[in-house]
């Protein structure tokens, strides 16, 4: 069965046009310097609307996660057990995400997390995963 | 100022979702409402407030149906939108409404999930629970693609972070279930009223999401339940003990569990605190407890955040204490809603029923020795709306 597609409103398609081109750019607000995830039109900071868009890293630390060993909706059947988690950028924000190339006995958090762009899922939109990073170089 | 009183109560029994229904929610909520007035001994005519959670068979103008198929003609009309925290979020602005004059005998009616109208919302909440997914929801953008949606892979990430964070404990959170499956066993009308369950069947039973398994989760029911308050002048005429809503407190924050800043400091801290400072009392004051119980771990995380232990020791808390209805810490009396069912919205409002159940010392069998101030919590979405309340037997 098919997963629900995000469904992309005009604030957020910075963003989105980003991952299809493996960039990760996240809004930062000019006035108080907060990051912001979700893409908002004002900044839940200070309420300020001289929000920016900057390219990041997408060096991430695990926050949190679980295994999903049921699925959490009919919709996700193919995809037990899902590795569902929040993948937390180094400039502080957390993201909710999937976790791939990794046992599910091996989850630990505070994991470094490394960007995985997933073009495949849908084709015209891309997902951003994490998988665990690599010590070494690649 | 006036002073509110709970004066009347009703409850539907829990019946299993297969058993089907009959009556629309509609007629559920209207039934509710003349079996809690007759508890109150007050009539239709009293009743100059409305306040109404979750009716099915509309979207808009819920007071309104309810107040025209009654035949009231309310002062004061309301809905909340509070998830879990629904019924304590509508019991503590009624007792207000009540307190500022605006009306004297307010109905609460939360009639649980009706016929037919459930089958669409049902399907609805099979594919996404509680999240939206609706243009312009962020959840729809950013969290159901991956698969973050719904209860429990929420509640299991916060259970996975508190593990992290100050260690876990799985055999402190299945006796907790077994105690409140002990309360539900004293509880006519409990979905598991014949059925006890052992910490070896919590900790075997079917693992949904790491860490949590299938009996540390709420089983959806059919019920509904329903109370009415009263101004201090207008609960004389009533039947029962009044009890009083002394204080509350509410905090909307999150909707989605990413965005809270620490999930294990939730938003009841705040307003428990509140509840606590207005009633003039402190946790040690309280001599039975109705805690929002979604999941096990929803209890233990409410406990600490609300002052009964600290922050981090909470599983030895659930070690240490005796939740049952005879126990030291009389907690989810009637079984909770892990042990009585979830009966949709109206799973909240049976903490609140039992709350006044047992102050007004009418819990039967179980009923709490020495009740006189009881502490309710309602809980919305993934711990990101809740709401404390301070109950005072007279």
């Amino acid at each position: 069965m098919a997963t629900p597609r995000p469904l992309i409103g005009a604030t957020g398609r910075p963003y989105w046009n980003a991952l299809d081109e493996n960039r990760i750019v996240h809004q930062r607000c000019g006035d108080c310097a907060r990051w912001i995830f979700y893409p908002r039109v004002v900044c839940p900071g200070c309420g300020g609307g001289n929000l920016a868009w900057h390219e990041v890293s997408g060096a991430a630390t695990l926050y949190t996660f679980t295994v999903a060993e049921l699925a959490v909706s009919p919709d996700f059947t193919d995809e037990v057990p899902q590795l569902l988690a929040i993948a937390e950028l180094d400039i502080g924000i957390r993201v909710p995400t999937t976790l791939v190339d990794i046992d599910p006995d091996d989850i630990r958090i505070g994991m470094a997390l490394t960007p995985v762009f997933d073009h495949e899922t849908f084709g015209d939109v891309t997902l951003l995963r994490f998988r665990p990073a690599t010590s070494g170089p690649e | 100022m006036k002073r509110a009183a709970i004066v009347g109560l009703t409850e539907f029994p829990a019946q299993k979702i297969s058993a089907g229904r009959t009556m629309t929610s509609l007629e559920m909520a209207a039934i509710l409402a003349v079996r809690a007035l007759a508890d109150a001994g007050l009539r239709l005519a009293d009743v100059d407030g409305i306040s109404i959670g979750g009716i099915s068979d509309t979207d808009l103008f819920q007071p309104a149906m309810i107040a025209e198929y009654l035949g009231v003609q309310a002062r004061f009309a309301d809905v909340a939108d509070l998830g879990g925290a629904t019924p304590a979020g509508m019991v503590w602005r009624a007792a207000a409404a009540i307190e500022q004059g605006y009306a004297d005998v307010v109905l609460c009616l939360t009639p649980g999930l009706g016929w037919p109208a459930e089958h669409d919302m049902t399907a609805k909440m099979r594919r996404f629970g509680t999240s939206s997914y609706l243009p312009g929801s962020p959840q729809a953008e950013f969290e159901i693609p991956y698969g973050h949606l719904g209860q429990n892979a929420p509640y299991a990430m916060i259970a996975q972070r508190y593990a992290h964070v100050y260690g876990y404990d799985d055999r402190a959170l299945a006796r907790l279930v077994t105690h409140q499956r002990r309360n539900a066993c004293m509880t006519p009308g409990a979905i598991f009223e014949t059925v006890p369950v052992t910490e070896n069947d919590v900790l075997s039973s079917r693992m949904v999401a790491r860490p949590i398994r299938m009996l540390e989760i709420v089983m959806p029911v059919y019920g509904g339940a329903a109370i009415v308050l009263a101004s201090e002048e207008a609960a004389k005429p009533a039947r029962n003990r009044p009890v009083w809503l002394v204080g509350h407190g509410e905090m909307v924050a999150t909707k989605s569990i990413f965005v809270a800043e620490d999930p294990l400091d939730p938003p009841i801290a705040n307003a428990a605190r509140c509840a606590f400072a207005r009633a003039r009392l402190t946790p040690t004051d309280i001599d039975v407890t109705q805690i929002y119980d979604c999941y096990s771990i929803t209890v233990m995380l409410t406990l600490e955040a609300a002052g009964f232990c600290r922050p981090g020791e909470g599983m030895a808390f659930l070690r240490e204490h005796d939740f049952t209805w005879q126990g030291d810490f009389p907690t989810n009396t009637n079984g909770g809603q892990l042990g009585y069912g979830q009966t949709g919205l109206a799973g909240g409002m049976g903490h609140v029923v039992e709350a006044i159940r047992q102050l007004s010392g009418r819990a039967g069998d179980r009923q709490v020795k020495r009740a006189r101030n009881a502490f309710v919590t309602g809980n919305g979405g993934i711990m990101g709306e809740q709401v404390a309340l301070i109950f005072q037997g007279d």
